[in-house]
């Protein structure tokens, strides 16, 4: 499969369900999309029908607000109705709800508040270790969320019980709703804190599909400590008005903006 | 007088469960002496869990655990876990319906001198607000063990709060009356009902038996299931009886007593009286003086009968 193209398709479902739904964290979802195309259609071993096998691999989106970017992407590997997604998200009694909910097929734990999933995926990897399967655990979180202190009382715990199933990525994208994060509270050197942590850490451009593999792949072969992946990624990646825009953290497309960003993504397609 | 704590109960019952059910854990905060924990933690290593002084990060991994098939329990100072772990409590738990039993220890004013910061009368508001949580605070030894091997066939949230000393028997051994969800009828009367829960049940059961002695039929009921609260008991002894005094080692508001008064207000109206802490730090002491000066205890709540009835 040409996962370029497939995020590049990922990013067109993620407009247009924000468009049509008048909600959504666009910024945020257009940054992470490489790093769930990876994971979802090469690395992971899920499948709609597996949510039951205890050996599947384990995902936990703790930047729960690009629920948008989750959701197409589930949507699209079958985990659920796509149009029923389209029709209906955020909307009235929708179970497609604005923030990662169990209740949907795909999704393993409730998020939104930030802070929460690195906690829940070390919960998670220790159960692997415990129970001897080989499953991974990935967990995924922004660099805003970082300045949440409970995140540090897991990555502490992650490099103390040298869970080394699971990957921890950080979606670098240098961008939180008030501004930049290094104006609202320093991310910089994450890479020095996790390592402090005693964390293996791996810093990458975050939307290059290939560094996210190949990083992915590194963390498989790390033993005796977890990994993070620093991924230095674009907020709002493949749409130029909205990448590096802190206002497009959740603003919605007008009709010309939604065109314009199609148009855009469309080009991009041809090119490749 | 009984010398084994609720929490030392909870540990022997995880202890024989855990050799045949290698899915229960145990997870404690740097709190595995005063949670009663020492021998699990001695002789089932590989099913416990330490993660230090990181009271959410123990409820986080806890709701890891359990999405994996785990059965965890996080036993942590019912202070800490029912208001610093209260949104991993709400989102990683409840939210999620995840099985995590968080059991919390030296729960209301058992640390008594300590202090507002180590008292935790504010539990059942924080915890039993939340969707899918339930709460329950037993009794005593008997109770507790009852419970937690219901709780243990169950895979739904759940918030157990024991005290932190032995407390006195309200049961007989071998003679314990359980349903899960139902109050349970310490003793029958007809003038009025106490409803108890916790440790105070055992005041409870003392008035009952000295407002006999005045002549003053006290029904009492055991009320530790506080969440999902037994409806049917309180409406029963709504109609039955001219009063209801509740007693409950919590603050005013949102505990078992606020519940009681919900449901008669809206299904049989009757006079209620909340037996409360004070909306306030309580004054220093253990936690039975702190009973006596707020008129918990036995005496207090005779007196409270006698001047309502």
């Amino acid at each position: 499969m040409n996962l370029e193209a497939k995020a590049l398709d990922i990013r067109k479902d993620i407009v247009e369900l924000i468009y049509r739904a008048g909600c959504g964290h666009i910024g945020g979802d257009l940054s992470v999309t490489d790093i769930l195309v990876d994971l979802y259609y090469k690395q992971m071993n899920v499948a709609p029908d597996k949510m039951d096998d205890p050996n599947r691999d384990r995902f936990v989106l703790s930047k729960g607000h690009s629920v948008e970017a989750l959701y197409c992407v589930l949507a699209d590997r079958g985990f659920f109705d796509k149009k029923e997604l389209f029709d209906t998200y955020s909307q009235y009694l929708s179970k497609f709800i604005g923030h990662p909910n169990n209740k949907v097929n795909g999704v393993e734990m409730n998020t939104g508040s930030l802070g929460h999933g690195l906690s829940v995926a070390v919960g998670m990897a220790m159960a692997g270790k415990m129970d001897k399967r080989d499953y991974r655990v990935y967990a995924v979180m922004g660099d805003g969320e970082m300045a949440e202190g409970s995140n540090w009382e897991a990555v502490t715990a992650g490099a103390h019980y040298k869970l080394d199933n699971l990957t921890a990525f950080v979606d670098r994208n240098r961008l939180q709703i008030s501004g930049t994060t290094e104006e609202v509270m320093t991310a910089d050197e994450q890479e020095e804190r996790w390592a402090a942590f005693g964390w293996n850490v791996i810093s990458i451009p975050g939307n290059n599909i290939d560094a996210i593999d190949n990083a992915v792949e590194l963390a498989k072969h790390t033993k005796g400590k977890p990994t993070v992946i620093i991924a230095n990624t674009t907020k709002g990646c493949g749409v130029s008005f909205i990448e590096n825009k802190a206002a497009w953290h959740h603003k919605v497309p007008t009709e010309a903006e939604y065109q314009q960003a199609m148009k855009e993504l469309d080009e991009r397609r041809a090119q490749l | 007088m009984n010398k084994i704590a609720n929490k030392q109960v909870i540990n022997d019952v995880l202890l024989e469960e855990s050799a045949k059910d290698k899915d229960i854990i145990v997870l404690c905060s740097d709190s595995r002496g005063s949670a009663g924990m020492k021998s699990f933690a001695e002789e089932r290593p590989e099913q416990f869990v330490e993660v230090g002084i990181a009271e959410q990060n123990l409820v986080g991994i806890s709701a890891g655990l359990a999405s994996c098939g785990k059965k965890p329990f996080a036993v942590s100072p019912a202070s800490f876990l029912s208001t610093r772990s209260m949104e991993q409590a709400k989102v990683d738990v409840a939210y999620s319906n995840t099985n995590v039993k968080l059991i919390g220890i030296s729960g209301g004013v058992s640390y008594g001198a300590l202090g507002m910061t180590h008292h935790s009368a504010t539990d059942i508001a924080t915890m039993g607000s939340m969707p899918n949580m339930r709460v329950y605070l037993p009794s005593d030894r008997f109770q507790t063990e009852a419970l937690v091997r219901s709780l243990l066939k169950d895979d739904k949230p759940a918030y157990i709060r024991i005290g932190r000393n032995a407390v006195e028997d309200v049961y007989e051994e071998g003679n314990v009356p359980f349903e899960l969800d139902k109050a349970t009828l310490v003793k029958e009367g007809t003038d009025v009902t106490i409803i108890a829960c916790g440790e105070l049940v055992g005041d409870a059961k003392a008035a009952a038996e000295e407002l006999a002695g005045k002549g003053i039929s006290a029904r009492v009921l055991d009320m530790y299931c506080v969440k999902p609260i037994d409806k049917d008991a309180i409406i029963q002894a709504a109609k039955d009886t001219k009063l209801i005094v509740t007693v409950e080692e919590h603050t005013m508001y949102g505990g078992m007593g606020s519940m009681v008064a919900q449901i008669t207000a809206a299904n049989a109206p009757v006079k209620v009286i909340n037996l409360t802490l004070p909306d306030a730090p309580v004054v220093t002491g253990k936690s039975r003086e702190i009973f006596k000066y707020y008129g918990l205890d036995a005496e207090g709540i005779v007196k409270t009968v006698t001047e309502q009835l």
